[in-house]
């Protein structure tokens, strides 16, 4: 190799090495204005409302400085009274909010795990070839385009318990013998609004389950019917195990949706304390009561669960959510 | 795989439940706005009255359509700045290897996948300190915080899609990162930006926690707090009629939309959900 090979190597190599600092640098000054905004709506408002948690925030000191950190006094609070009875306050010995988790949880656990099934049925069906199956799939994204709001008092109607279908409907097949008060009474509130949610989103997973169905290669089903395994064994051996990392996915898009739900228990069940959950509490604390101090620490609690379980399940379920290693 | 009769009937039997299900609630709702009276109490399932009047209630009330224009107004605007931030952001994203590149993709999939209830009283402060309480820019600026990350997050996706090719050429022609998105990319990218932007604009359309927070008089409200609010004198006198025409009018326009885009919302839905 003469002595000019080697500087045009190496010039090439500097050349390269430049190209990729350039393209480096460039992709920084990309990425400042997203990040930017990102700071001022999310990180910063976190930040806030993180703060407040911590105070004695009300909706007349919120912004004129006057709140006073009261450290963790909004979470738990020891006092003594004059007579020397310890009571213990704040958010964590509140009865409201332990039934507001057990809500969340049971709601999320539910829906979640009823979505997934009717939603794996709904792709299975849609995965096959028949005539009309291209209706069938704008069928089902109706109730997805529909707005929450538009749901909660669509179904808020159906199930009325004077007027509404479902009791009808109910009532002349002698499902039930007499009306029921669907989204008032503590019994069936939560179940009012599983039924709503599960109609609502079953649709968003069905799709995430059948991009996965769709790919997995046709072959494998073909090899395994040759080999004259049946379908029941063929769902259980070959689909299910290669379309295991798209439900996780779907799985874990859909729970961060229900664990933070507010609009729909809102609006479909409102003063309900069957329904409740940890987003409509610290909302009612917020808004209704003024207490920005404690609704902080509740919505901060929320945060904490949240990010603790997605922490948990990407790691437990070994989810690829970033896509970077495929 | 060949079927038998009663497996093909069982077929489609589940095939028409599923279809019955998924529209029978809409087609009810539609049915119950055209009747008024006792017509309105009475169950029935095919229509039996076509009267508009609660239409003209709902139309009348110059409110409501004032929270039409303000919905898509704060949703449009939202969309278009999200996108504008979001086309180089995920360039930076899908094409350049950089350190800490997962983890800031992580850290934008959880931002838009946050409850939205934790960051709601510095949200409010904030919209306070800027001025912009009760004004559809406080919208705008909040709605940022899920169509930001959202649009990142599902173009990142659509960009790594394109084939290194197409940008190697344009580097070795002397062509600058700025280059390559405006003039390589960006043509490539129209369908990508149509599904994004109309998923996102759907998002926004449909917010309702901080438009029930943000907004207090009539004429600022969009149109889920529109709606949410539309009461009687009393719990017992909730207007049914009016509420299921304005549902109507509100969700029409957004089924025909996703109808017509149904392949390409798929392809956007599930983007970033599931990877080849």
């Amino acid at each position: 190799m003469s002595t000019s090979d080697v500087n045009t190597a190496q010039r090439g190599r500097g050349r390269e090495l430049n190209l990729q600092q350039q393209r480096v640098r460039a992709a920084y000054m990309f990425l400042v204005p997203m990040l930017i905004m990102l700071a001022l709506v999310a990180a910063w408002p976190l930040f806030r409302s993180i703060s407040f948690s911590f105070t004695d925030a009300s909706a007349n000191t919120i912004f004129n400085g006057q709140s006073d950190w009261i450290g963790f006094d909004n979470y738990i609070e020891r006092r003594v009274r004059s007579n020397g009875e310890v009571r213990w306050r704040g958010v964590l010995v509140d009865g409201d909010w332990w039934n507001a988790v057990w809500n969340t949880v049971r709601f999320s656990i539910v829906s979640v795990a009823l979505e997934t099934f009717f939603g794996l049925m709904v792709a299975l069906v849609l995965n096959m070839e028949f005539k009309g199956r291209g209706l069938v799939r704008a069928a089902i994204l109706i109730p997805w385009a529909i707005p929450t709001v538009v749901s909660a008092r669509m179904w808020g109607w159906m199930l009325n318990d004077q007027f509404g279908i479902i009791n009808h409907m109910m009532l002349s097949i002698g499902l039930i013998s007499e009306p029921i008060a669907w989204t008032a009474s503590a019994d069936t509130a939560m179940i009012a609004v599983l039924i709503v949610d599960v109609w609502k989103t079953t649709p968003f997973m069905a799709l995430l389950i059948l991009a996965g169905l769709q790919m997995i290669p046709r072959d494998m089903y073909e090899a395994a019917r040759l080999d004259g395994i049946n379908a029941v064994k063929v769902f259980f051996k070959v689909t299910l195990p290669l379309l295991r990392p798209a439900i996780m996915v779907a799985v874990i898009f859909r729970a961060l949706d229900a664990l933070r739900i507010f609009d729909l228990i809102y609006l479909l069940t409102p003063q309900s304390d069957a329904t409740v959950t940890m987003s409509v509490l610290s909302y009612r604390e917020i808004q209704q009561f003024g207490d920005y101090g404690e609704g902080s620490a509740m919505s901060t609690l929320l945060f904490v669960i949240i990010t603790v379980f997605v922490l948990l399940y990407i790691k437990l379920g070994k989810v690829d959510l970033a896509g970077e290693k495929s | 795989m060949e079927r038998t009769l009663l497996q093909n009937i069982l077929f489609y039997f589940g095939v028409v439940v599923i279809v019955v299900i998924a529209v029978f609630p809409f087609y009810y709702a539609v049915m119950t706005s055209f009747e008024t009276g006792t017509a309105i109490f009475k169950p029935n399932f095919l229509p039996e009255s076509f009267d508009l009047a609660n239409y003209e209630s709902v139309l009348n009330q110059r409110s409501f359509v004032r929270s039409v224009f303000n919905s898509v107004l704060i949703a449009s605007t939202t969309v278009f700045f999200a996108l504008l931030l979001a086309v180089t952001a995920s360039y930076a994203l899908a094409r350049v290897r950089f350190r800490g590149r997962g983890l800031l993709l992580m850290t934008i999939l959880g931002v838009s996948m946050f409850p939205q209830i934790a960051v709601l009283s510095g949200l409010y402060e904030l919209v306070n300190l800027l001025g912009l309480y009760n004004s559809p820019y406080a919208l705008v600026l909040s709605y940022t915080i899920f169509t930001l990350p959202f649009t990142v997050w599902v173009l990142t996706t659509f960009m790594r899609e394109l084939p290194v090719e197409i940008e190697e050429a344009a580097i070795v022609d002397g062509a600058t990162p700025w280059i390559i998105i405006t003039k390589v990319f960006l043509p490539l990218l129209w369908p990508a930006l149509v599904t994004t932007g109309l998923l996102a604009f759907i998002g926004a359309w449909n917010e309702f926690l901080f438009a029930l927070t943000f907004t207090i008089s009539e004429t600022q409200r969009t149109v889920p707090v529109a709606i949410a609010l539309l009461s009687g004198a009393s719990v017992q006198e909730i207007p049914w009629g009016p509420i299921m025409a304005a549902s109507v009018i509100v969700t029409v326009p957004l089924i025909i939309l996703v109808l017509i885009f149904q392949r390409k919302i798929v392809a956007g839905l599930t983007a970033g959900g599931v990877k080849g």
